[in-house]
């Protein structure tokens, strides 16, 4: 199993993710936004951080940047990609995933653990996971997912919604999402469910001594269903 | 410009400094030399008032690989690694523009740590802000912790752990102290002395505009109505710009290219081509044409003055600069040889190719002013006698809920989940503890850090509060398993030329030396504020202690929440009963005077190692030191932490339960022990002379003493959770 994870100037996860994949036993590479190709993997992810300082607009100039076509072709042929946190918001400026990720509804930025709910099990992220609800660990100004009614028809349709904010239960109430996102929306997948951002770092929970140890049932599952 | 005397004071030199300058130089200088030295002499730059004290600092031990006098200071933590650690105030700029000043004020203490070689692994912050009635208070704490957040997200280094304290003395004045600390290798730390001749100095990071001319000489005066007008001299952050610029010079560092490097902070350009020669002994000349510029039209006076943020000053060695350009091209920063250095032992600065300013480097760095003010000692006050029918109206369960939901107590969630505490993946106790802790990357090590402060002590009597806040911050690191290294201090005061007030930061300083000395946790960096005074009203006087400890196993470490039913709980250290300055006497009684509790530095380090002692033989589940509101509010903490509760068992002798229960006596602990080792942690108490009493046994979910109270812990949790952000959304 061979990963990537793609440096932007100002991404600041991307050491974490690069621990969390080699601990659960991913080849990684790192590379550099500014080369034109990818190396040959089997799963490409867009790390958290504040890519171009985040300005103009969450993930939109890393949106364009170099190594983006590359990644575009990646999915398209079918490769897994991930993007977590900022990730995702470069997925959605992309186009790779629909909507968008607006500011939190107030307005501040928010650390802390939150659950989620899977709501989908038939892909490569989530396929023999037997939980329902993860505890994950969000970090983020901008997570507030939006899109049309009627892309969230056609995502709903589909099953593209990846993840929901729930209770650690698995309510999926208002009084659990903690940013405004629309449907408690934390993560979405592309139509073909081999493309998914999400919200929440499941980097930063592999240790019991962390926030939370749920990041690794997520790893370990995206390691033996990407071989 | 013909310079004057007037336009010497319109930049904040005194008539007599004006007038040795002029000595000094055997001419008068021109108004750039003028504005140079103003930079180099004001309060922040020079430590004029205060060097003379500072020189009684504790700051030696076998840990201490570099002491004050550098960008930060440095400490061993074995294997080749080194903690680098410093903490700056940014208070001035922060009241003025909170959102920019307390960035750009995380923004710099990051470079002053990075500058050395070090990777920043946490940030913490201690920020004090005027009475909550007060109309400016919410705002300004929005401001600053957004600005705290904006930057430290954005880097991308964790903020572990803080302190925020409201008191009407911080109404005109607030104060903002920024902690960072980083990694280094040892044997790989950077410093600012330069060396060699002909050495390329090169300019790297932001370009330089406009942006907090005088910044440095604003932060060495006091405010009045018009500071408002302040707000050009406040520097705006980039926190993108940073996170490229620290990248990019770790990256140069794994070269062997680097003399020396030193970040442009107060007073930009000036300071750092300053110290890295005075350091070096040498000379400096800088072409003031090559520096990148933001704005057009700049003059060498605005250059030499600007402090543009994300910049840093290097002298590389000869004919590396081809190499190291093409790492700052990479990460898309400026680059530019702008000078080189000389045997001439002076400043030089051209400017389209003619010569600006031209002063013997000893005149604004050796020979700048030192002062011997005045100060008044200041008396232990008297003991309070309290009537004994003060207390009959009261009940321990109310004040315990009044005291718990105190705004200097209640939990600062609202604050610190606006901080990523959790980002590079090593955090293992978050921000609401007693000192946050982060683990070594890739090691079995943790480093622990916290900041303190106790204003309320200080301002009733300087010499005690001084020693008081370095105990603390000790038996905080021991609280989480952690054995205390060294300190760091941010030490803010008002007018240092008020003899009170003097007198203050001089007593500060002698406690703070005395127990740092005692307990062997010297003093490796720091940084003085003078001046936090509006008109006529000084602050507290509040030095910040920013303490850091080390873990040898990070799988040891230690938290506050009470972890098992039938355990037992232990006081460690002697209760009197010391109530007078406490938050107790101070928001029940409404009684503010009265001295502050006693330091006994024996008991203090007696009770703290032998604490250290138990957790080594793995004897303790929790543990919290007694502070701020006495054990009856540290036991609520610990139980509302742990969803647990404790049933107490009456205290013995004569106190009076609310000096029990509420009293502010130093050195006390509340530990957390299994009941069956109950007889092994009392030997090896007794063996150390150590005073223990037994406190309770801890129960399912309510806190209960007698007949006296039995309340449920989510009614105390309501109390101690809520306040804030009632306070913030509201």
């Amino acid at each position: 199993m061979r990963s990537a994870v793609i440096i932007f100037p100002g991404s600041n996860c991307d050491r974490d993710m690069d621990v969390a994949l080699t601990k659960y036993g991913f080849k990684n590479l790192m590379i550099w936004h500014n080369d034109a190709t990818l190396p040959k993997c089997d799963l490409v992810v867009l790390p958290g951080g504040f890519s171009y300082g985040d300005y103009l607009r969450c993930g939109s100039i890393a949106g364009k940047s170099k190594i983006i076509k590359s990644v575009i072709d990646f999915a398209n042929s079918g490769g897994l990609v991930l993007g977590i946190c900022n990730g995702f918001q470069i997925l959605t400026e992309t186009g790779l995933l629909p909507g968008v990720l607006q500011r939190n509804k107030y307005l501040n930025f928010i650390c802390r653990n939150i659950h989620v709910k899977i709501n989908d099990k038939n892909n490569q992220y989530f396929k023999d996971i037997k939980k329902d609800v993860l505890e994950f660990h969000i970090a983020h100004n901008e997570g507030n997912y939006f899109c049309s009614e009627e892309e969230l028809k056609i995502i709903n349709n589909n099953n593209q919604i990846a993840l929901t904010y729930c209770s650690s239960d698995g309510l999926e109430d208002n009084e659990y999402n903690p940013n405004g996102a629309l449907k408690n929306i934390a993560g979405v997948f592309n139509k073909e469910k081999n493309v998914l951002g999400m919200m929440p770092h499941p980097e930063r929970m592999i240790d019991k001594h962390l926030s939370g140890e749920d990041g690794s049932i997520f790893f370990e599952n995206l390691m033996n269903n990407s071989k | 410009m013909e310079v004057n005397e007037q336009i010497a004071v319109d930049h904040g030199l005194t008539k007599e400094e004006f007038k040795k300058i002029n000595e000094l130089l055997k001419r008068k200088p021109n108004l750039t030399e003028l504005a140079i030295f103003s930079a180099m002499w004001n309060e922040h730059c020079s430590y004029k008032s205060s060097r003379k004290h500072l020189k009684n600092l504790h700051t030696k031990g076998s840990q201490v690989i570099q002491g004050p006098g550098e960008n930060a200071g440095v400490i061993d933590i074995g294997d080749d690694d080194a903690i680098v650690f410093k903490i700056e105030s940014h208070n001035h700029p922060s009241f003025i523009e909170p959102y920019q000043g307390a960035a750009t004020g995380v923004g710099g203490i990051m470079r002053d740590v990075f500058t050395m070689g070090a990777r920043p692994i946490a940030n913490l912050n201690s920020i004090h802000f005027g009475s909550t009635q007060n109309k400016k208070t919410k705002n300004l704490l929005r401001g600053v912790v957004k600005g705290i957040g904006g930057y430290g997200n954005c880097i991308g280094v964790p903020t572990i752990a803080g302190q925020t304290n409201f008191d009407e003395s911080y109404n005109g004045n607030i104060l903002v102290n920024a902690m960072t600390l980083g990694l280094v290798n040892k044997n790989k730390i950077f410093y600012s002395k330069a060396a060699g001749l002909n050495k390329p100095v090169i300019y790297v990071g932001s370009k330089t505009g406009r942006d907090g001319i005088h910044g440095a000489s604003m932060a060495s005066a006091i405010f009045d109505d018009k500071i408002e007008e302040k707000k050009p001299t406040v520097q705006v952050g980039d926190p993108f710009t940073e996170k490229l610029l620290l990248e990019a010079c770790l990256e140069l560092m794994k070269e062997d290219s680097i003399i020396s490097i030193q970040d442009m902070g107060a007073a930009g350009l000036t300071s750092s081509s300053v110290e890295m020669a005075s350091k070096g002994k040498l000379g400096i000349e800088l072409d003031l044409s090559k520096v990148p510029c933001r704005e057009e039209n700049m003059t060498p006076y605005e250059i030499m003055l600007s402090e543009s943020q994300e910049r840093m000053l290097i002298i590389l060695e000869n004919g590396k600069e081809n190499s190291a350009k093409a790492i700052f091209d990479k990460w898309n920063l400026d680059f530019a040889v702008i000078g080189k250095t000389t045997n001439s032992k002076n400043l030089e600065l051209i400017f389209n190719k003619k010569k600006v300013a031209e002063i013997p480097i000893d005149f604004l760095a050796e020979n700048a002013p030192i002062y011997d003010r005045k100060w008044k000692k200041i008396k232990l006050p008297q003991k309070i006698n309290f009537k004994k029918d003060i207390f009959k109206s009261l009940k321990l369960e109310n004040c315990l809920k009044k005291i718990l939901s105190n705004p200097n107590i209640c939990e600062k969630k609202w604050i610190w989940e606006q901080y990523d505490h959790t980002v590079m993946g090593d955090t293992i106790q978050k921000p609401g503890g007693d000192a946050g802790v982060v683990r070594v990357h890739g090691t079995n090590k943790a480093v622990a850090a916290c900041i303190d402060s106790s204003a309320v002590y200080c301002f009733s009597h300087p010499l005690t509060g001084g020693k008081q806040v370095v105990c603390e911050s000790w038996r905080n690191l021991i609280s989480v398993g952690a054995k205390p290294m060294a300190i760091t201090n941010c030490l803010n005061f008002g007018n240092p030329e008020k003899e009170k007030n003097m007198g203050e930061f001089v007593e500060c300083v002698s406690g703070i030396s005395e127990a740092s000395k005692y307990l062997n946790f010297p003093v490796v960096s720091g940084n003085v504020s003078f001046y936090n005074e509006t008109k006529d009203k000084g602050i507290k006087p509040t030095p910040s202690i920013g303490g850091v400890g080390l873990l040898e196993n990070y799988k040891n470490m230690i938290s506050m929440d009470l972890k098992k039913e039938k355990n037992t709980i232990l006081v460690i250290g002697k209760t009197e009963g010391h109530i007078e300055q406490s938050v107790f006497a101070r928001m029940i009684l409404l009684e503010k005077k009265g001295p502050p509790p006693e330091i006994n530095l024996f008991n203090e380090k007696n009770n703290g190692e032998t604490v250290l002692r138990l957790m080594k033989e793995e004897l303790i589940m929790a543990c919290h030191d007694i502070s701020v509101g006495g054990i009856l509010t540290a036991i609520a903490k610990m139980c509302i932490k742990g969803n647990k509760g404790i049933t107490i068992k009456p205290p013995k002798g004569l106190l009076n339960k609310f000096n029990y229960f509420f009293g502010e006596d130093q050195g006390r602990y509340l530990v957390e022990i299994d009941s069956s080792k109950l007889n092994n942690v009392e030997k090896i108490l007794k063996e150390n002379s150590v005073h223990y009493d037994i406190l309770g046994i801890v129960e399912k979910n309510t806190l209960k003493l007698n007949e006296e109270f039995d309340i449920d812990i989510d009614v105390l949790r309501d109390c101690y959770k809520n306040w804030l952000k009632k306070y913030m959304v509201n």
